[in-house]
């Protein structure tokens, strides 16, 4: 419904606002995030983040580009997490507000619609909030996706499991959204080919509420271990209510919800549960430009009075790549800027950066590497710990949970 | 089996809440030939009396229910002399319309308000295992209290004056009339009834599940298929009905991915809408 | 009570009468504004008009002259949308062929469906409505080869027989602008023929219509059909330019809802109210929402507005104008 209100209103807008004019020395990216709707946790970490750099860069004085310095404006809208809503924004952000460059909204759904628009009018845009890898193979030429793909989410996961219960029983639960959608596709052969055996293989709508039938399937299938979920609204619920109907399961891996602070909120229901991570503080990369992963996260809290989750440390690297690309061309032509960021190989404090280039796979991210991370208790408090890969863990992974 | 008996179990439980739900709109159309479009509204509109009173001003969470039984009927009586008093008697389209812009107006303050985000009120309850399952006891909690509900609605309506008016009135307005039943405050007595019946099966849901400023709609098409298996006007009906949906939900769930059940439930609608106009559970004509 | 145009019926033929000049008039400044005027923002502006005037015009068909609400009008646009992605991104189909493939089987659908619902009088028929959209909302949303949930995207190569993206968006909006033109010129067509009078009086009295000869199922049927026509075109339209679609855009009762506040904003039954109402309301919303304090209020504003009007104005605008100046009936329609 509001996507048309909304269509209405920039269409209005666009031909009763006087076109602003970029400065000479302003940058201006655009981008929309989600204030309200279900999103809308994820998005704000996203968005912060972003912002965090932005203001880094412009209390330095702004970017430099050959000989000036381009302070970095950015143009925000709220989506309200609606797919429509994002096409009339992205239209509106390179029509009227003539942003140089985009940022993705959150979510490989509204990423991949917003893709639509800005290839439309040939504007490079970074993927913060998308990993979806579809939307790659579809000819793009100006899409950077700078966090790892969906594909990779659940594979640390699976073989943690593996290495503690190579026969384990799994079942596959996930929102029918096109990130889980292809989390779930990557995650099922690799579960065939680690030996488990798949007792269920279900989605749900995303605006489910009532998961008790879907938990009673589980329990039925006398399941050892849950993967999936979807975003944090639908997983907070479901870890919530496998904790209320004691499902009893000995391993749980849930997409997104864990990693958000927020999740601490559900008290016992979070105790043991795994998340798929693009980055967790612990991570200790080097980087070759930019902070280190303690500076990044000690200007976060600083600034926000809170602890960054990967989406964050997501909307930073986003901004800091893209200035990184910037001040190595001396140039804010985006034909040159993203042909800088094609033929980047490089690492920060949010791990390792390279994009392919292949039609079928253009702008996807292919350098990046995920960790597995685990709620466990520390002195009495729910605390996250990095538990796999082996090279990147800070403490053992706790299985079986029951 | 085990597996198929607990959701049955469940679907029975959570299936006599949306009876309830719809018991209030049986009753408003029954009484008035009025179909209440802000029958959703005034489901979210107990969700969130729920949410604020327990978490603003700290009420045990079962004891809001007397509260947001009679505030629900108060608004109802309000909104009938705002939106309906004027349009009793002329085109339906009309009535239609009428309340289905009091609810835009009331989710989109709500909107306004509370975005569409997820609203969760915690509530723990120990549940009751059987076999491997565990039926979670808010559920258990609110069929009771449902059943309260709906034995104290049948009293009302056979065992009081004020209910046998409203029966009278349901069954022909201007023999009533002439009998001397004060048939326009039967009516929004009536209205303000079956809005109090939404807000509180709102209530109930909330408790169990949680809920977004949106979740109206959602529950607002459930209490129609509900009615129109359980038959126009019939509240008995419409618990009936209420509890074979929900055995519908829990029984399709075991045999297919539960992400169909939304059609199935849409499917039957239609279905039944066309060939039992009546309701598939009509004891009685309206 | 609304007046029956009788001796409308064997008039001038439809050439011959003020308001197809008028309509003529409209697809032109359509046409030509974006082109001498602002370019792209306007022309994104009045694509969207170009949506709301078409749905606006087509539900009148059943709400405004056979009285029957449609809520669940979207599922023509939706179906027509995803029916035509389709069978271009799995098919292979040119635009042109997946357009017209959509709309007839849409229609085709639609009077099938029509046949059994339309036995149902009132809120029964309204409900109805809303539960073949959601119906088939939730079918979609399971249906893999149409993406399921996650919906169907087309690549950016889709463009290119039209000339690459740049060109495609301005064909694409003279496309609608011309099923605009279209639906407007079919609202007047139905209006002044015998058809039109048929359902008029089914709008006014059913039974008495269906005494008198009216071949009431008939021709509720086939308005049904005709009212899905040539929204199943627009969405086809609508969401090629979009390359993308889901089912939870394509099958939003909220916009059913719009077009129905539209309807009655303008003056139910009236086609220029429907023309006039979707404009208006179109600016009404976007004047709103740049506001961020209000963005959240536009259904509480459409809302308020539907109240008043069947409360007090159940007429719409061209209603109050007929009744203060009523030598414009014989122009306006």
């Amino acid at each position: 419904m509001r996507k048309l209100y909304l269509l209405a209103a920039v269409a209005a807008a666009l031909i009763a606002a006087p076109a602003f004019a970029a400065d000479d020395d302003t940058l201006t990216i655009g981008m929309t995030l989600s204030q309200t709707g279900p999103l809308n946790i994820d998005s704000l970490a996203q968005q912060r983040g972003a912002e965090l750099w932005r203001d880094e860069v412009n209390d330095a004085g702004g970017l430099k580009v050959g000989n000036k310095q381009y302070k970095i404006r950015f143009v925000t809208y709220d989506d309200q997490s609606q797919g429509a809503r994002v096409q009339q924004l992205y239209t509106r952000l390179i029509v009227q507000d003539k942003a140089q460059f985009l940022f993705s909204p959150y979510s490989s759904g509204l990423c991949a619609t917003a893709a639509v628009i800005t290839e439309q009018y040939g504007k490079p845009m970074l993927i913060a909030g998308g990993s979806e890898p579809k939307t790659y193979a579809l000819g793009n030429k100006y899409l950077v996706q700078v966090l790892s793909s969906a594909d990779h989410y659940l594979t640390g996961s699976i073989n943690a499991l593996e290495s503690k219960a190579p026969h384990a029983k799994v079942a596959l639960v996930y929102s029918d959204n096109p990130f889980s959608k292809a989390v779930a596709t990557a995650a099922r052969e690799q579960a065939k080919e680690s030996g488990f055996s798949i007792v269920l293989d279900e989605s749900y709508a995303p605006s489910t509420t009532d998961f008790s039938p879907i938990i009673n399937k589980i329990i039925s299938g006398s399941t050892d271990a849950l993967l999936g979920g979807g975003y944090y609204t639908d997983g907070a619920t479901l870890a919530r209510q496998i904790y209320d109907q004691k499902a009893n399961l000995k391993y749980i891996s849930l997409l997104v919800a864990p990693d958000s602070p927020e999740f601490a909120s559900l008290g016992p229901a979070a105790y043991g549960i795994t998340v798929p991570s693009q980055w967790e503080i612990q991570a200790a990369y080097k980087p070759q430009f930019g902070p280190t992963g303690p500076q990044f996260v000690k200007a976060f809290v600083a600034k926000f009075n809170a602890a960054p989750d990967y989406h964050s440390a997501i909307g930073y690297a986003t901004g800091l790549l893209l200035q990184h690309a910037i001040e190595q061309t001396g140039s804010i032509d985006p034909d040159k800027v993203v042909a800088a960021l094609n033929s980047m190989d490089v690492t920060t404090f949010f791990g390792r950066f390279k994009i392919a280039t292949d039609p079928g796979h253009h702008g996807l991210q292919i350098g990046h590497e995920m960790v597995l991370a685990q709620w466990q208790k520390k002195n009495g408090q729910l605390e996250r710990e990095v538990v796999w890969p082996a090279a990147a863990k800070t403490a053992d992974l706790l299985y079986p949970l029951h | 089996m085990p597996g198929i008996i607990a959701s049955v179990v469940d679907g029975v439980l959570i299936g006599s809440v949306y009876g309830l739900a719809a018991m209030g709109l049986t009753l408003i159309w029954g009484v008035m030939n009025v179909v209440n479009l802000t029958h959703g509204a005034a489901i979210v509109a107990g969700m969130f009396a729920l949410y604020l009173l327990t978490s603003a001003v700290g009420v045990p969470p079962y004891a809001t229910l007397p509260i947001i039984l009679v505030g629900s009927f108060l608004v109802g009586v309000v909104l009938y002399w705002i939106a309906v008093h004027r349009l009793i008697g002329r085109p339906h389209l009309m009535i239609l319309l009428s309340t289905f812009s009091v609810n835009l107006v009331v989710i989109g303050l709500g909107t306004a308000v509370w975005g569409t985000g997820l609203f969760n009120v915690p509530m723990s309850l120990p549940g009751v295992t059987w076999d491997r399952y565990t039926f979670s006891g808010t559920h258990i909690v609110a069929a009771g209290l449902t059943a309260l509900i709906a034995g104290s609605l049948y009293l009302f309506l056979y065992h009081t004056r004020p209910g046998k008016a409203v029966r009278a009135v349901a069954n022909n307005r201007e023999a009533a009339e002439l009998s001397g039943i004060p048939t326009t405050r039967v009516l929004s007595l009536s209205f303000g009834l079956g809005v109090a019946l939404a807000g509180v099966a709102g209530t109930l849901i909330a408790t169990m599940f949680p809920f977004t400023v949106l979740a109206g709609d959602a529950y607002q098409l459930k209490s129609f298929v509900v009615t129109a298996l359980g038959g126009l006007g019939n509240p008995a009906g419409a618990l009936a009905g209420g509890v074979a949906l929900g055995l519908i939900e829990g029984l399709a769930t075991q045999f297919m991915p539960v992400s169909w059940t939304l059609v199935i439930e849409f499917v039957l609608f239609v279905a039944v809408l066309i060939v039992f106009p009546r309701g598939v559970f009509a004891f009685r004509r309206t | 009570m609304r007046t029956v145009k009788i001796a409308e019926v064997g008039r001038a033929p439809i050439f011959r009468r003020p308001f197809f000049w008028i309509i003529a008039l409209v697809i032109v400044a359509f046409v030509v504004a974006p082109l001498v005027g602002n370019g792209v923002e306007l022309r994104e502006s009045l694509l969207l008009a170009a949506v709301y005037i078409t749905l606006a015009s087509n539900l009148n068909i059943m709400l405004g002259f056979a009285g029957y609400i449609n809520f669940g009008s979207i599922v023509f646009f939706g179906l027509g949308g995803y029916i035509c992605i389709y069978l271009i991104s799995a098919q292979g189909w040119p635009l042109a062929a997946a357009e017209f493939a959509a709309g007839v089987v849409v229609s085709l659908l639609a009077f099938v469906f029509g046949l059994g619902i339309l036995r149902l009088r009132g809120a029964f028929f309204a409900l109805a409505t809303i539960g073949i959209n959601e119906a088939v909302q939730a079918f979609v949303s399971n249906f893999e080869p149409w993406g399921g949930a996650a919906g169907l995207y087309l690549p950016t190569t889709i463009f290119a027989p039209l000339g690459g993206p740049m060109r495609a968006l301005w064909i694409i909006y003279f496309l609608l602008v011309a099923v605009m033109g279209a639906s407007l010129y079919l609202s007047f067509a139905i209006k002044i023929s015998k058809f039109g009078l048929g359902l008029m009086a089914i709008g006014q009295n059913e039974d008495a219509a269906v005494v008198l000869g009216v071949p009431a199922p008939l021709y509720k049927a086939i308005a049904y059909s005709l009212s899905a026509f040539l929204p199943s075109i627009a969405g086809g339209l609508y969401f090629f330019k979009s390359a993308f679609i889901q089912p939870s855009d394509a099958f939003d009762l909220g916009l059913s809802t719009e077009a129905m506040v539209v309807v009655m904003l303008g003056g139910r039954g009236t086609i220029t109210g429907a023309a006039i109402g979707a404009y208006l309301y179109e600016e009404l919303c976007g004047w709103l929402l740049t506001s961020q304090t209000f963005s959240n209020f536009q259904l509480v504003v459409s809302g308020m507005l539907l109240l008043i009007i069947v409360l007090f104005v159940p007429g719409g605008l061209i209603g109050w104008i007929y009744s203060r100046w009523p030598w414009t009936k014989a122009i306006l329609e």
